[in-house]
């Protein structure tokens, strides 16, 4: 049930997440920016106050609550001045634990207990107590886009595994203690279905951790190349053999609208900062705002966030009573990408040049939308999914 | 040990405060209502000794429908009950009235310790911990920074221009606390949504048997005659030094009689 229902639990969510973020987050900000990553102890802290577990059962040690919950969470940490990398850091388990859920749930209900148990206790509890960290591995070297052709391969040596190959722009990589990583098996099958997700531990033999990874944006977002060689996975970590896309792909939905809430959010933090600004700022002896190209800029902004949001939002309350909705998921990434994008330009634009240095918010906040068109299903794949769902 | 925190809403602290025409009362329609300040560190501090010693802490507020939600916040930072006397006629009360309200629903219910905010934002008087205190007939000790409970003992620091005192009483007491305190919790996700199913008991002035008479503007010991809001600020005056500018300074000043 969300949280989000009932206004007064929403309003303490929202105080919640931005008095967390005032206090947490805001003051080190640009200190965690430089050291391109964030500390381990932020995660703890926020699985203290119940961030890292909203939208998950509590009997798995989430804090309850459901997505419409983790949305009011991260537009409340976002219009406080948390970053979009900071989002994509502190939750990355996010993108990762759901997979390790859903085999939980195959091994209960396939009353395999002390493998369940060893899900539970080992990973998804550490996890969102903040004492671990959790990344996903999906992309290659020589693909990203195209998850079925990905070559990292499993080899079986009697009841376990070998794992060998590399995968690049990791989020977390470079901190997480464990990777759910997709490789392929052969023996379930070719394409799509010969994919599975397994577990792998950073400090096995053959596991490297070659470089963390320079970028545009998302710096206090740790990201890694990670290599293998012949590293053991034991049975209990390969999470469902040969159920790799089909995971992979339940979670398509939940993943690319938290990715077009991490953009309208960002869009209308941008906003509000250049509202404040074209009020402040004078040229030619008056306030920018009071000049009409200024005041129809601000609307344009406007505009595109809040179409994006409301649309966003119809999207995520259709998917929470259980609609199946891959082609509206993928636009509301879109439009929310594209509102970013404008949205984040613009407020670079009136911030004149101080939109361009390092020590205005906005100009981070412009490197940092940039990724959000690329990962998490680019926006020509996702245009493409949608000619093919719509039968153009 | 059981432990009453009591808390008031209070307009934002960052809003613009109005008084009514009507009746000359704050108006608190005009504002978003919070948890007067203080009184978060109140709720901080008998959430912690609970912790220590053991206990249940409720929540106890005097105010509108709307002071429900500042209740709600209370429970959502950990108080496990609320107890929230709400009546059309408790409206205009003064500090006497909602000091006898608060100490009788607070008598009925047997509490080992009573905790304070040293004072609200709204009304600033810092009485009503002491009032409830000698009505109750209880020790007071007021203005901790620092508050330990041992056994039937209760021990504060009480905060001065000097330093602090160290204060002592037996059990059951009424203690108020100073911002030096501690750093009150924010409520986690789970406090918020636990606090949802916490047992709230609402009562009116009937429920809690409370004399009306005693209660409301009409009952109140001093009455607002008259408000006008503050002036804007004078221009002042502008000196222009055409080689005497100090003698005119030292002029004004003799006028207005600073030297
Ligand atoms: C900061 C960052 C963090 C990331 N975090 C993770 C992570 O935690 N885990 C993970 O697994 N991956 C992660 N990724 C990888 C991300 O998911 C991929 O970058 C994304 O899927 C695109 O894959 P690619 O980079 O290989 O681009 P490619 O697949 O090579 O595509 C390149 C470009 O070609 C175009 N294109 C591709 N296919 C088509 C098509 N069919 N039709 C038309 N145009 C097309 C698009 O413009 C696309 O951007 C991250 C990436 C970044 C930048
Ligand atoms: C990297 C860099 C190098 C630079 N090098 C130099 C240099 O070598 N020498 C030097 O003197 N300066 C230099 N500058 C300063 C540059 O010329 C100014 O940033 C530019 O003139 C804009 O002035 P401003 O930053 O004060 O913005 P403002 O004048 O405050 O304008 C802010 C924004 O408001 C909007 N705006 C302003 N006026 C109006 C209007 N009348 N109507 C509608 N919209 C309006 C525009 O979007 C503008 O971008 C440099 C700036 C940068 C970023």
């Amino acid at each position: 049930m969300s949280v989000s229902a009932d206004p007064q639990s929403r309003k303490a969510l929202v105080d919640l997440a931005q008095k967390f973020t005032g206090r947490e987050i805001t003051p080190f900000l640009t200190t965690w920016e430089t050291d391109g990553m964030l500390p381990r102890d932020l995660h703890r802290r926020a699985a203290d106050v119940g961030l890292l577990g909203i939208g998950i059962d509590p009997k798995l040690g989430g804090s309850g609550g459901d997505f419409a919950d983790v949305v009011a969470m991260t537009e409340a940490m976002i219009g406080a001045g948390a970053s979009g990398g900071v989002i994509s850091a502190l939750f990355t388990h996010g993108i990762a634990l759901p997979h390790v859920i859903d085999e939980y749930h195959r091994r209960v209900d396939a009353a395999d207990v002390d493998g369940a148990d060893y899900l539970l206790a080992q990973t998804i509890e550490p996890v969102l107590r903040g004492e671990m960290i959790l990344s996903l591995g999906v992309t290659e070297p020589d693909g990203g886009s195209d998850v079925s052709r990905l070559r990292t391969r499993a080899e079986r040596v009697n009841e376990s595994w070998t794992v060998s190959g590399a995968k690049t722009y990791i989020t977390s990589g470079v901190r997480a203690d464990r990777v759910v990583a997709a490789v392929r098996t052969p023996e379930t099958g070719e394409g799509a279905a010969g994919i599975t997700l397994m577990m792998l531990d950073p400090a096995s033999p053959g596991y490297a951790t070659p470089r963390a990874l320079a970028k545009m944006g998302w710096w206090c977002s740790d990201t890694a190349e990670l290599a293998f060689n012949e590293v053991p996975v034991a049975p209990r970590d390969v999470l469902g053999l040969g159920l790799g896309f089909a995971s992979l792909a339940n979670h398509f939905v939940s993943e690319r609208l938290s990715l077009a809430v991490t953009a309208y959010a960002t869009a209308q933090r941008c906003l509000d900062l250049t509202e404040a600004w074209a009020k402040n700022r004078e040229t030619f002896g008056r306030p920018l705002i009071s000049r009409q190209i200024v005041r129809h800029t601000l609307v344009d902004m406007y505009r595109r966030t809040d179409v994006a949001r409301v649309y966003t939002h119809a999207i995520t309350d259709r998917y929470i009573n259980g609609e199946q909705l891959i082609a509206e998921a993928a636009l509301a990434k879109q439009t929310a990408v594209e509102a970013a994008e404008f949205v984040a330009n613009a407020a670079v634009q009136l911030h004149g040049g101080m939109g361009y240095m390092r020590e205005s918010e906005v100009e981070r906040h412009y490197r940092d939308v940039r990724v959000l068109g690329i990962g998490g299903g680019a926006t020509e794949v996702m245009t493409d999914l949608v000619a093919r769902l719509r039968g153009y | 040990m059981k432990i009453a925190v009591c808390v008031k809403q209070v307009p934002d602290t960052w809003a613009e405060k109005k008084l009514r025409d009507d009746d000359s009362t704050l108006d608190r329609e005009a504002a978003d209502g919070v948890m007067n300040e203080l009184d978060e560190y109140a709720v901080e501090e008998a959430l912690r000794l609970a912790e220590a010693n053991g206990g249940e802490v409720v929540v106890v507020t005097m105010g509108p429908e709307r002071a429900a939600e500042t209740v709600r916040k209370a429970l959502s930072m950990g108080a496990d009950a609320g107890v929230h006397l709400v009546d059309d006629s408790l409206h205009g009360s003064d500090a006497l009235a909602t000091s006898y309200a608060l100490a009788e629903v607070l008598a009925a219910r047997n509490f080992d310790l009573v905790i304070f905010g040293s004072e609200s934002t709204d009304a600033r008087m810092s009485v009503v911990p002491a009032m409830v205190a000698e009505r109750l007939g209880l020790p007071q000790v007021t203005f901790a920074q620092k508050v330990d409970v041992d056994g039937s003992k209760v021990a504060i620091q009480r905060q001065t221009e000097y330093g602090y005192d160290d204060v002592e009483a037996e059990l059951p007491a009424v203690v108020s606390v100073v911002e030096k305190i501690n750093e009150p919790r924010y409520p986690s996700f789970k406090g918020i949504m636990a606090a949802k199913k916490k047992p709230v008991e609402t009562l009116t002035v009937a429920d809690a048997g409370l004399d009306a008479a005693k209660l409301g503007a009409t009952a109140a010991w001093t009455k607002v005659a008259s408000f006008a809001a503050r002036p804007p600020k004078a221009a002042g005056t502008v000196v222009t030094d055409e080689g005497d500018g100090g003698a005119k300074i030292a002029t004004y000043l003799t006028e207005q009689k600073f030297v």
